[in-house]
């Protein structure tokens, strides 16, 4: 038979037939897994690769003064960011744009090298971008292949550097937070609060991101913004309302010594609100927003000055004269003395105490005073004998109950706690059982010693001093919190005896130490102090509340080596007078060189052989 | 003659394909931004027209003198594909292989694809001046050589899916000129063996499945020595061959097993592929509105992957459809080369079987993963000039076969 015979033919198209029936079924049977089967999971890496989530960063929340005056916004930013399948399709394109905004070989590599979450999530090329970049970059945009530029809310400080430390500032989260997913809900390029109420308040203020979905190619290119999915709106943090007092703190900025460094707290008594707090020298907060320039964070991280450092909460002296109120309070409740006791040794300039002579700030003596004269001139002589009648025991007893080792728990983070020793076995371990004697109790009386205080706490103290109760609030930043007294021992005084003391300090003002900063029309209660500095020239205190009968603000500062010729009570005085009288009334004064001198030079030895610690 | 004596079914069974497959060409050419293949389905229009013009001369020529042009066809076929090893150069979808002959800088085909149809036209030239079909393996020889040779040259560009595609021609006008299966197999064993000679246990179960064969068959003693060596050497020289590979083309073949191995690169295509087609589901997105295509993430949507638009916007509904139809056109040649009572169209129409059905399935296949990578393109679908003058011209030949046998003057056997 010929193969092509119908017959044997025939058979042979049957069978071939058959066979491309049966391959091309088979194939329609992997095109039905595939499509009818499997079509959810391939939909959904359909979507995977074109759809894009793009996230539209929250606004954090504005803060503003107790009235309503911002003292922190936002303003539109540009970030530049880069989208790319892979480290090759990146790095060609980063050369493209590198050349467009000027950034080098190295900066580059800084770039590409940052991680990211997910391969194909955005490399942040520059946040904060200038105008003319963002818009050297749109118009190339087609030769681009996955650039983006996204507006971001950028924070904002409009008053610059007035209230840098108690606002804080923001900057971008760091990777290490990121993988430990300490902030809930960040992302890359998140801002984060890093000090002051900008950290304290950060999980109100940051709000929550929105999202919005493109559609981009296979080289990520974005094709359609919208209609992808439905997008989810940002969420602006809330608003905080601080107690703060926008033109208070520009009138405390403005009579601060321009180049001193130190720091002035204007607190309600009443109920702890914190009116304006600053802090000398001050950084522009706005500078850390987009990135801060490592120059500048060198220069101020590396500064001698330390503006970082809030000097209201951070920064410990001693507190000197002012702590002799505390003294003065520990005696008058312990039924020791009344505001008219004499003490058995006059001042003449000075007492002997074993083996070392402790001077009077004032040479030439104060003669016999009683407790309300003592505290009107700060006689040293008087309260070195005080001391000693209360006893080192009961002194540090007391001067713990006071809160003087204690945070005053005003709601900024890092507020660093003030130093007093609690026993006597603290002089003990540092110095061993026989390397101190009772002598400490001279210096602690009068403020010295082992004993630094924050300004703020020192502040807690006249403000208990201040209210009629004798117990001082809790400062406090934010004012929808109910007023809380944390140290609710108080000062444990009859009404009569605060009065009284109130008396010697308004003396103080009207003609004692602080005599030339008075005001006219208001009676105003304070008391100096000069701290003394081993490190250098002293620091002047001057902490005052007016009016006195009635007190509504109170008022503390501290001006590091204010022998330089810095002012401490017009400052304070002023500053009570532009809150009580308002801006017309204050009268211009003109700043006169105060330099507090009434606390106690070093003791000197009597006799060479013996070295006393402190 | 008369046009309008075509043979019905097979112009509509034509028609039905050439129409969506300009649809579609058209589709792939609209992404969101405009790519290399936006206006590739006019360029695609003006190639069907010329291969029209080009097929009804054809169409108009005797049989007698395809047949005695078949050799001269063939010779030159083969000095083209040398002068493609020398003078050749890459382009498109296969832009690392020397597959294009140009005369300046203009491109003026693919020798390939020409190499197709010489290889069939001289095979059944050979096969249908025999009396009886081949009975022994060295009788296949012949055979075999006049395939070798453009299969070696094209396989050196290298092309090897153009290559396979001359294998199918070979076994599908062997198995229609009545060479038994069993033959059939003993040739195919040294390629088998090649290929699982990559699972050492597989390979030594067809060894000695080989063996049992030989045996079974009782062919000439020096023939089942041969086949049996050949299988042995085959394995052998896989086992070479798989360690002397770069790692880039082990990632080809292993991602072929496993497209995740390599996603970004070797594994990429298919892993679209799949994924254009499988979003598809049952009607898929709608003429126009595939998301895969239209954002470039689906590659060589022009060329080697146009199938899977029909896969990702007309759903499995359309891909059943499509692949009905093209079964359809191999049916209807089955019975067109059934019917002719010239032993050479016959046999010239079968090869032509063989070309189309190995271009269809390793097509239609690789774009779900079945079959690996190989780029040759999808009849009436890919553009691709070369290949649609191939296919025009095949389609005269069997137009011409099936009028042949209907109003040649003799009656059906």
């Amino acid at each position: 038979m010929k193969w092509n015979h119908p017959h044997a033919i025939g058979r042979r198209a049957t069978l071939g037939s058959w066979f491309i029936a049966f391959a091309l079924g088979t194939i329609g049977i992997g095109f039905f897994r595939l499509q009818v089967m499997g079509r959810d999971r391939y939909l959904f890496q359909s979507d995977q690769n074109r759809i894009r989530p793009s996230i539209l960063p929250a606004p954090r929340g504005l803060i503003v003064d107790r009235h309503g005056d911002i003292l922190a916004d936002n303003v539109p930013g540009y970030t530049v960011s880069l989208i790319g399948s892979s480290r090759d399709s990146l790095t060609s394109t980063m050369g493209l744009i590198a050349d467009l905004i000027g950034l080098d070989a190295s900066e580059v590599a800084a770039i590409l090298d940052r991680p990211r979450a997910r391969i194909d999530d955005p490399v942040v090329i520059m946040r904060d971008a200038p105008f003319d970049v963002v818009s050297a970059l749109e118009e190339r945009r087609v030769a681009l292949p996955g650039l983006t530029i996204q507006a971001e809310p950028k924070r904002n400080y409009p008053h610059g550097d007035i209230f840098a430390h108690s606002l804080g500032y923001v900057n971008e989260i760091t990777q290490q937070e990121l993988e430990r997913g300490s902030v809930a809900g960040a992302r890359y390029g998140t801002l984060v609060g890093r000090s002051g109420l900008e950290r304290e308040y950060d999980s109100i203020l940051r709000g929550s991101d929105g999202r919005r979905h493109v559609e981009v190619d296979a080289f990520g290119r974005t094709v359609r913004q919208e209609g992808v999915l439905a997008p989810s709106p940002p969420v602006q943090g809330e608003t905080v309302r601080t107690t703060l007092d926008l033109d208070l703190q520009s009138f405390v900025q403005s009579q601060f010594p321009a180049d001193a460094r130190g720091a002035v707290v204007a607190m309600d008594p009443r109920n702890g609100d914190i009116l304006a707090m600053y802090s000398a020298p001050s950084f522009d907060p706005n500078a850390f927003v987009g990135g801060i320039e490592i120059d500048l964070w060198d220069q101020i991280r590396n500064s001698e000055d330390n503006p970082l450092l809030n000097r209201a909460v951070q920064g410990r002296y001693p507190p000197a004269s002012p702590w002799k109120l505390a003294v003065a309070t520990m005696a008058l409740r312990r039924g020791i003395v009344t505001m008219d006791t004499q003490m058995t040794t006059p001042c003449h300039g000075g007492m002997a105490y074993f083996t070392r002579y402790f001077r009077c700030w004032r040479t030439e003596g104060h003669g016999s005073l009683t407790l309300a004269e003592a505290i009107q001139h700060s006689c040293d002589v008087y309260f070195y004998q005080l001391g000693l009648q209360i006893g080192l025991q009961n002194l540090l007893d007391d001067g713990t109950q006071l809160g003087f080792s204690r945070l005053t728990g005003v709601d900024l983070p890092n507020e660093v706690q003030s130093f007093f020793p609690a026993t006597t076995s603290y002089y003990d371990q540092t110095y061993g059982p026989r390397g101190w004697t009772r002598a400490v109790t001279l210096n602690l009386a009068i403020g010295q010693g082992e004993n630094d205080q924050t300004l703020l706490n020192m502040m807690r103290f006249y403000a208990a001093l201040a209210n009629d109760d004798g117990v001082a609030p809790t400062p406090r930043f934010v004012m929808n919190e109910p007023v809380e007294h944390r140290s609710a021992s108080g000062l444990r005084l009859e009404p009569t005896q605060i009065d009284e003391l109130r008396e010697a300090l308004v003396m103080v003002v009207e003609q004692g130490t602080a005599v030339r900063s008075r005001v006219a029309n208001l009676r105003i209660a304070g008391k100096t102090g000069t701290a003394q500095n081993s490190h250098g020239p002293n620091h002047g205190w001057f902490i005052a509340f007016a009016p006195a009968e009635e007190p509504e603000i109170v008022v503390g500062a501290i001006v590091e080596f204010a022998e330089h010729g810095s002012d401490v009570a017009p400052i304070v005085t002023n500053v009570i007078a532009r809150h009580l009288f308002g801006a017309d009334e204050t009268r211009d004064r003109s700043i006169r060189l105060v330099v507090p001198a009434d606390s106690a030079p070093q003791p000197l030895p009597l006799a060479d052989s013996v070295l006393i610690g402190g | 003659m008369d046009d309008r004596r075509l043979d019905r079914a097979l112009l509509i069974v034509i028609l039905a394909l050439i129409i969506p497959g300009i649809a579609m060409l058209y589709s792939a050419g609209q992404a969101d931004f405009p790519t290399i293949a936006a206006n590739m389905w006019v360029r695609q229009l003006v190639w069907l027209t010329l291969g029209t013009f080009v097929a009804a001369m054809l169409f108009r020529v005797s049989p007698r003198v395809v047949e005695w042009l078949a050799p001269y066809l063939y010779i030159a076929t083969i000095i083209l594909l040398i002068a493609t090893l020398f003078a050749g150069t890459g382009a498109g979808t296969a832009a690392g292989a020397k597959s294009w002959l140009s005369v300046g800088n203009i491109r003026i085909g693919q020798p390939a694809e020409l190499a197709k149809l010489a290889t069939a036209l001289m095979l059944a030239r050979y096969l249908g001046s025999r009396k009886d079909a081949p009975k022994t393996f060295f009788d296949l020889m012949p055979s075999v050589m006049i395939v070798l040779a453009p299969f070696v040259l094209i396989g050196l560009q290298p092309d090897l899916g153009s290559a396979v595609v001359l294998v199918g021609i070979l076994f599908v006008m062997l198995y229609w000129v009545g060479v038994s299966l069993r033959l059939l197999l003993l040739l195919a064993s040294p390629v088998i063996s090649l290929f699982l000679a990559f699972s050492t246990g597989l390979w030594g179960a067809w060894i000695i499945a080989i063996t049992i064969l030989l045996v079974w068959m009782r062919p000439y003693v020096r023939e089942g020595a041969v086949v049996w060596f050949g299988n042995v050497a085959m394995g052998v020289f896989a086992f070479g061959l798989w360690n002397r590979l770069a790692d880039y083309q082990k990632n080809r073949i292993l991602s072929f097993l496993n497209p995740e191995v390599d996603p970004q690169a070797a594994g990429w295509n298919v892993i679209q592929s799949k994924v254009a087609i499988g979003s598809g589901g049952l009607f898929g997105n709608g003429f126009l509105e595939g998301a895969q295509k239209r954002l470039a993430f689906l590659p060589a949507q022009h060329t080697d992957f146009v199938f899977s638009i029909v896969g990702e916007e007309f759903g499995f509904a359309g891909v059943a459809v499509t692949l009905t139809l093209f079964g359809a056109l191999l049916i209807v040649l089955v019975r067109i080369a059934r019917t002719s009572i010239d032993a050479f169209s016959s046999l010239l129409v079968a090869g032509i079987i063989g070309m189309l059905f190995v271009h269809i399935v390793e097509n239609v296949g690789m774009t779900i993963g079945l079959l690996p990578v190989t780029g040759i393109p999808l009849p009436f679908f890919s553009y691709g000039g070369s290949f649609v003058m191939i296919c025009s011209l095949s389609m005269a030949l069997a137009f011409r076969t099936a009028w042949e046998t209907r109003y040649g003057g003799y009656a059906e056997g």
